[in-house]
């Protein structure tokens, strides 16, 4: 990829940085810090990596990207916004009563761009299994994408489809590990014997591999090699940082909850280089 | 009614490309025609039943119509939040059939008996319940869930039970089907106590007592018409099923009197509030609950003295 469509990802991921931090401050909606780790990740695949038209959402060939860990929804609800799917200007009522903009993915019925609502953890990479399997049974060539939190691979059902994933070598199915080395109550790796997470992956039957989850070629290098042709299906753990993008948020996991003042939001936007 | 069932499914997948089965590693053999069909469409999903229902929800949301099949408490209880968010929530085509439902496998004790499945999957908004009584009902009833694309519950029993019908009747979901014509009390069973209604309707009549009897194999939605009728027609509604009695088709038909307001009096027969903490069999875990013809007609009659 050339450098200047790596700036253009780069200078975009800022400004979806910003737009969360400010929906979040003004409409008191919480998991900053896990939104903010994983916006270069949904930057990358919705803007170099994933084959879907918003003009054509329910296009039966298009990529699925499933965000399982549903409590980034404010992140992906930019994404969406800012690559087509509806305007911008629809996030102004982020939060009201009869909206559909709030902590959590809405279903596919209700917003154009989601593939799954999710919300309670463990459900997006099961369900994204299936999808990937309907691919191979409606000879239908796509591939599905799931972007899981560190804290929730405590779940079992995780490991239930990575195992059925490997068996049944689901090769266009991909993993990406948002690992910001947190979940709600503490460090992930306190909380559950996460590591070595890479070799769990490996173990399960998958290709895994490891990356800067903030650095753009590092990420799109590795979604570049899949789907892989040994037939495994692909984990991508990339190390990220909660809170990434403003310097007093980043690996601090009171921004799991905590809501940032007006004056933050300026700090912060000042730091991501976008216009107050 | 397995058998039954992989049978009917073989011939379905055939015609009606969208049909795909999973399975909770169960009934390998039992699905080997399906395979012959087409091995893209059956996968023995291992003993992994959220990860299960969470696959069939996505095939779903991709066009195809996924059956997933197990024993009955893994396939219900043991993920209940994946058929409520996944399936429910995102109003998903899935099929899910509990096999070996109610006391069908008494002897494997209460880890496998499920006596609560229609309570908690009745709970869930825009989920259909069914359970046909024998195993030609159910042939229809696979039929007839394809027709519309309604999230569905089928619980059917395990092998060996009595045909009721002589060939596959036609039904519609959503609407009894009348078994035995009556006059004075109407037995509304749901699932596989048909032989001992159908029995127990025998004794009424010896006693004087005229007994409808009718297969309420779609617990939900209610058939609505039929009971409002019956509310008039008859001096008691009598439900039987091998569920327990809260929250089956007698709590369900005690709502729906509730919401109309109606004082018909109804009497429920189902299992007790307890697990069956001794052995035994299909029969005698009947006869601890009272669910036979003599108990059920005795009962009735009393009442009605």
């Amino acid at each position: 990829m050339k450098t200047s469509d790596i700036s253009q990802l780069i200078k975009r991921a800022s400004t979806l940085r910003a737009r969360i931090i400010e929906t979040s401050s003004k409409t008191g909606t919480p998991h900053l810090g896990s939104c903010l780790s994983c916006v270069d990740i949904l930057t990358a695949l919705y803007f170099s990596v994933l084959r879907i038209d918003p003009t054509n959402h329910r296009d039966p060939s298009r990529d699925r990207c499933i965000l399982s860990k549903g409590h980034g929804a404010m992140g992906l609800f930019h994404v969406l916004a800012e690559r087509g799917f509806y305007s911008l200007s629809r996030l102004d009522n982020y939060g009201e009563d009869g909206g559909v903009f709030a902590e959590h993915p809405p279903t596919p019925d209700h917003l154009a761009g989601i593939e799954a609502a999710t919300g309670s953890l463990g459900h997006g990479l099961p369900i994204g299994l299936g999808m990937a399997l309907a691919s191979r049974i409606n000879r239908n060539e796509y591939n599905v994408y799931t972007v899981l939190g560190d804290g929730e691979c405590n779940e079992g059902s995780v490991w239930e489809a990575a195992m059925l994933a490997a068996a049944q070598e689901v090769k266009n199915l991909c993993v990406i590990i948002d690992f910001n080395k947190w979940q709600a109550t503490g460090r992930s790796q306190e909380v559950m014997a996460l590591d070595p997470l890479v070799e769990k992956w490996h173990a399960f039957g998958w290709n895994a591999v490891e990356v800067n989850g903030h650095d753009f070629e590092e990420l799109l290098a590795a979604l570049s090699k899949f789907p892989n042709e040994n037939n495994k299906p692909t984990a991508i753990i990339a190390h990220t940082v909660k809170g990434k993008g403003a310097s007093f948020m980043e690996d601090d996991n009171n921004w799991h909850y905590r809501i940032p003042t007006p004056e933050e939001v300026i700090k912060a936007k000042i730091e991501l280089g976008v216009p107050l | 009614m397995r058998n039954a069932f992989a049978e009917e499914m073989t011939r379905i997948a055939t015609t009606d490309k969208r049909v795909v089965v999973l399975s909770g590693d169960i009934g390998n053999k039992l699905f080997e025609k399906v395979k012959l069909v087409d091995d893209r469409r059956f996968y023995n999903c291992g003993i992994a039943e959220a990860n299960m229902m969470g696959v069939a929800a996505g095939m779903a949301l991709s066009g195809l119509r996924p059956f997933v099949y197990t024993i009955t408490p893994f396939t219900t209880t043991r993920c209940f939040e994946q058929i409520r968010v996944d399936v429910c929530y995102h109003h998903a085509p899935v099929v899910i059939v509990g096999t070996g439902s109610g006391l069908s496998y008494s002897e494997l004790g209460p880890t496998h008996h499920s006596l609560e499945d229609m309570a908690i999957i009745r709970t869930l908004p825009g989920m259909r319940v069914i359970a046909p009584c024998d195993a030609l009902e159910l042939r229809t009833i696979l039929h007839e869930v394809l027709k519309d694309d309604i999230p569905t519950y089928i619980r059917i029993g395990k092998k060996g039970e009595p045909d009721i019908h002589k060939s596959a009747p036609n039904l519609k979901l959503g609407e009894v089907n009348i078994i035995r014509p009556g006059k004075d009390i109407t037995l509304l069973c749901a699932g596989n106590m048909m032989a001992d209604t159908l029995r127990a309707a025998g004794i009424l009549e010896s006693n004087g007592v005229s007994a409808e009897v009718v297969s309420f194999h779609t617990v939900k939605p209610l058939d609505d018409n039929y009971l409002r009728q019956a509310s008039t027609r008859f001096k008691m509604i009598v439900t039987i099923e091998e569920h327990s009695r809260i929250g089956g088709l007698g709590s369900a038909v005690a709502e729906w009197r509730m919401a109309q307001n109606k004082n018909i009096v109804q009497m429920s027969f189902g299992t007790d509030d307890e697990f069956m903490h001794e052995v035994g069999s299909q029969t005698y875990a009947r006869k601890k609950f009272g669910l036979t013809s003599e108990n059920i007609t005795s009962k009735i009659l009393s009442a009605l003295s």
